[in-house]
């Protein structure tokens, strides 16, 4: 199978009053076609910035400092991807009413895209925009259209943001935090509506997330971000039955039932590293870990521990029997 | 010294060397303020000494400002309208900082009627032009300096009000003047003692902000003839005088005056600036 | 609809507030009103008999009742070194200097929200500090000395425009009045050779407005573009692979016009000042000028009008601009 999305290597820094912050260390992954992987982590692990690294909408500080991407046969690192985005690769938010154009109708911001890259003219563009407000189950589409986002719940909006986003068909879909900030419900329906959407046009989905029940209940696959490091990566039933990086096992251990979010939870202990120093240790997750070992201070590489199943640890924990 | 005594002058020291340009701006108003304090004993010639010999003299070693019409010598009267000029801005600023900053401070911890009285007020006032009401105030009480000076803090009310109300307002929120009257205060001693001093340091950077176009609204009513006369020496009245010469080539009649005047507004509106970046470090721009 | 009428009633405190604060100007006095509408040369009888005329013998508020219903028929009263009725003078002068105060206007903005918008896109640039300086030196201006230098410069030094005297030069004739603007009246007319003589009058004194109005406008275009284009729904934009235009035109640019149309109250009021100033400056034959030529001459009915006027006149600027905004901003249409 051929990946949509290969990403190696990935590094991003930022550059800031306080020094230079490297967001992110080499972080690899790849995504077939049609397949949902989730990118989970905690606050401030590099979800998004790599999201937007691959889409290059990194603000001025920051610089890709070395690493590939590729979709299909094509380097977003080197492409001029205003023809890409949007039409190859799409992406939407968490609180989609702020990522939505607050005075413009949000049939006509639908349209917009559409005229871009969905072939539409100023002629049908508006009938089409109503059309893909149909598509996302939005009801009394033709009003709707017509409406502003501050007229229109959170669910809405995050209707209206996918219908943005898959307007040009995509290859990949990136979902930041989709469902965050809305109700339980809604939430629910917005990732089935993804899905849905996924499965009709065979589009690749990358689900960053906070929540680790979310990503085991949506995706195929999930790879654990800590620190500008991808820790770990595997299908995601491998991944919760034998977890082999510490930090993903406490990451589980953290998530007792399906409702479980981490950020309620305090049980991974510290915090995360100073990304400013220059002597972070090879492994970030070292001062955290109750398996360091002396040589966690040495080089740390990608060990493939299975067909699809990577971990970046020294001192990886057994796998199960 | 305290601690955040310390802290705010290591702080006002980074502002300072960050931006250099505050600096400029603090040396130039010491310059400003020399010559407003020291007037005519720095000037080299008696500022209202006409010798119609010497007329309209471009400028020379001896006079380096040249002459006007009368042969006066420009730079003397430069130098000793400063004090004319900044006297009636600060003058104007500090009436309507006790008068604003004290309706806006009632007005920010009464609430009520108080409020609404200063409220409608200030808005009555923001619905002229500022300085159209200001020739019209001039006009009706009277063509004098005081009266220039009352205007000018008049149309400069709204703002302190504002200013002095916000700031009160987040003071009150705060909660400490609540704990301070449970412990017994009352209401006057409470805004004497608790609110003022801490709306002060955003009141004092208004008032720098405020000089500069007090300065220029004063020099505005003198240029189209109102306020102080000639032959008194005063900017705006220079370049007035010099406008008619413009035309024919006398140009430093004009340029003079009010490139100082010019200059003496941007040094307040920078030294704004800066002292605003000192108080308040939040709100850099 | 009915929300501009709600608005246009809204207004009506603020304009009583204006009437009243004019009255009062005239009539609570530490002088005699009387004397002052007399003038400086008149006798005691003539002073009394004026007392009479405008009824300064009876009470206050009656003597407002009375001012209400003189406003209501449009009289503002004489002039008493024209002869004239204050209220032809204004009207014959007000488009003088209505087209002045929009031709800056219009310059300002023309300069200034582009040159904003470049700052923003391309912050840290030449262009950025361009931007920062004009923002500050613009408001340190007065106007009254920059239109002398622009004189100097352009007229005496180069010798590129004419003599500041007035809306047009002595050997042009003005056109026939349509709208009282020389610059559409000429136009009107096809008549291209007054126009070019009544534009080339026009751009100093419109320039030096300009240039001072310019500062306020560029600083909070820069700083609102800088926050719309840091906001998310531009990064939003920016994902849906819009083009360079549409983004930062369509969707940053309206969406940072709201506070620079909010600021445009506070530079029309600075406007509508340096207005009188220019107009002495430049010799402009609008109601600034005739304002000062009262003032002078202790001539009170014209200034009185004429601070009415132009408090008015903003009233209903302001006015103007919050249906703009509403013509931009949905949430202020469906809010109230
Ligand atoms: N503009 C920036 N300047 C400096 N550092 C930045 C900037 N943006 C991101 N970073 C760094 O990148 C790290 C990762 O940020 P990122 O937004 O990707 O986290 P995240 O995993 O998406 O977290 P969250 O769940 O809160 O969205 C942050 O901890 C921060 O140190
Ligand atoms: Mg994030």
């Amino acid at each position: 199978m051929s990946a949509v999305l290969r990403v190696q290597d990935l590094s991003v820094a930022f550059h800031t009053r306080g020094g230079v912050v490297r967001a992110l260390d080499r972080v690899g992954f790849s995504l077939g076609a049609g397949e949902t992987m989730a990118l989970v982590g905690e606050s401030g692990s590099g979800k998004s910035v790599t999201a937007y690294a691959i889409m290059g909408l990194l603000e001025a500080a920051g610089r890709v400092t070395g690493g590939q991407a590729w979709l299909g046969e094509t380097d977003l690192l080197a492409a001029d991807l205003s023809r890409i985005r949007g039409r190859r690769v799409a992406m939407i938010f968490q609180n989609p009413r702020a990522a939505l154009n607050p005075i413009r109708a949000v049939g006509a911001q639908i349209a917009d895209v559409l005229r871009r890259h969905g072939g539409a003219s100023r002629f049908n563009a508006g009938a089409r925009a109503i059309e893909a407000l149909r598509a996302v189950g939005i009801p009394d589409p033709a009003r709707r259209a017509k409406a502003y986002p501050f007229e229109l719940s959170g669910g809405m909006c995050q209707r209206v943001m996918i219908a943005i986003a898959v307007a040009a068909n995509p290859e990949l879909l990136i979902a930041d935090e989709p469902t965050t900030g809305l109700d339980v419900t809604t939430q629910a329906v917005v990732m089935d509506l993804i899905q849905a959407m996924a499965a009709r046009t065979g589009m690749a989905t990358i689900l960053i997330t906070h929540d680790l029940a979310l990503a085991a209940e949506r995706a195929q696959r999930i790879a654990v971000m800590h620190a500008g490091h991808v820790v770990e990566e595997a299908d995601t039933a491998t991944l919760l039955a034998q977890p082999r990086h510490p930090y993903t096992a406490r990451l589980i251990a953290a998530t007792p039932t399906a409702a479980g979010s981490l950020d309620d939870l305090q049980s991974v202990p510290g915090g995360l590293p100073d990304l400013r120093r220059d002597d972070t240790p090879p492994c970030r997750y070292a001062a955290r870990c109750e398996r360091r070992l002396a040589s966690c201070d040495g080089a740390l590489s990608v060990r493939a521990l299975a067909p699809g199943h990577q971990v970046a640890c020294t001192n990886p924990l057994e796998a199960a029997a | 010294m305290s601690a955040a005594q310390t802290s705010t002058f290591a702080h006002a020291r980074y502002v300072l060397g960050e931006n250099p340009v505050t600096l400029i701006a603090a040396l130039l108003f010491a310059g400003y303020a020399a010559m407003a304090v020291l007037g005519p004993a720095i000037a080299p010639y008696d500022p209202l000494a006409s010798d119609t010999m010497r007329a309209l003299q471009a400028p020379t070693w001896a006079h380096v400002f040249g002459t006007d019409q009368l042969g006066r010598d420009i730079l003397s009267r430069v130098i000793v309208a400063a004090r004319v000029d900044l006297g009636i801005a600060l003058a104007s600023v500090v009436l309507v900082f006790a008068a604003g900053g004290l309706a806006g401070l009632a007005a920010g911890f009464f609430g009520g009627w108080v409020d609404a009285v200063v409220g409608r007020i200030a808005d009555t006032i923001m619905a002229f032009p500022l300085f159209v009401l200001a020739m019209g105030i001039v006009a009706a009480l009277g063509n004098t300096i005081p009266n220039i000076v009352l205007a000018t803090a008049i149309i400069n009310f709204p703002l302190y009000a504002r200013v002095a109300r916000a700031e009160t307002m987040t003071r009150r929120e705060a909660g400490f003047v609540d704990a301070a009257r449970l412990s017994g205060h009352r209401d006057g001693a409470l805004l004497v003692l608790q609110v003022l001093p801490n709306i002060m340091p955003i009141m004092v950077v208004q008032m720098s902000l405020t000089m500069g176009y007090a300065i220029l609204n004063a020099a505005g009513l003198s240029f189209i003839g109102l306020g102080v006369r000639p032959p008194t020496a005063e900017w705006g009245i220079m370049v007035a005088e010099g406008a008619g010469f413009i035309v024919s080539g006398e140009w430093w009649i004009a340029l003079f005056p009010g490139a100082t005047l010019m200059l003496a507004v941007f040094c307040f509106n920078l030294l704004g600036d800066g002292l605003r970046d000192i108080a308040d470090p939040r709100r850099r721009t | 609809m009915r929300a501009i009428l709600l608005r246009l009633v809204g207004a009506i405190p603020t304009l009583f507030g204006v009437v009243l604060v004019t009255f009062l100007l005239t009539r609570v006095l530490p002088g005699d009103t009387a004397t002052y509408f007399a003038g400086p040369t008149a006798s005691p009888e003539s002073i009394a008999q004026i007392r009479t005329s405008l009824g300064l013998d009876r009470p206050l508020p009656e003597q407002f009742w009375r001012y209400l219903v003189d406003l209501g028929h449009g009289d503002l009263g004489m002039s008493l070194t024209t002869g004239q009725p204050v209220k032809t003078e204004l009207v014959n002068r007000l488009p003088a200097s209505a087209e002045l105060t929009l031709c800056g206007l219009l310059l300002a903005i023309g300069i200034a929200v582009p040159l904003g918008v470049l700052a923003a896109v391309r912050q840290g640039s030449l262009i950025d500090h361009a931007c920062r300086v004009v923002a500050t030196a613009g408001v340190s201006l007065p106007v009254f000395f920059t239109g002398l230098l622009l004189v100097y410069v352009f007229y005496f030094l180069l010798g590129w425009s004419p003599a500041p005297l007035g809306r047009l030069d002595a050997f042009a004739s003005a056109p026939k009045q349509h709208t009282g603007f020389y610059l559409v009246d000429t136009l009107w007319a096809g008549d291209f050779e007054t126009f070019r003589a009544a534009a080339a009058q026009i751009i100093l004194p419109a320039g030096t407005l300009a240039l001072f109005a310019l500062a306020p406008i560029a600083r909070i275009t820069r700083a609102s573009m800088l926050a719309v284009l840091g906001s998310e729904f531009i990064r939003t934009a920016r994902a849906s692979g819009l083009s360079g235009p549409t983004v930062v035109l369509t969707y940053a640019l309206r969406n940072a016009l709201l506070p620079v149309v909010t600021v445009l109250g506070m530079v029309f009021s600075f406007l509508l000042g340096a207005n009188v100033l220019v107009e002495k400056v430049f010799a402009w034959p609008g109601i600034g000028s005739y304002a000062i030529e009262a003032l002078i001459a202790s001539d009170y009915a014209p200034v009185q009008g004429f601070v009415l006027t132009m408090a008015v006149l903003y009233v209903l600027l302001n006015l103007a601009i919050d249906l703009v905004n509403r013509a931009i901003d949905p949430r202020a249409r469906r809010g109230a």
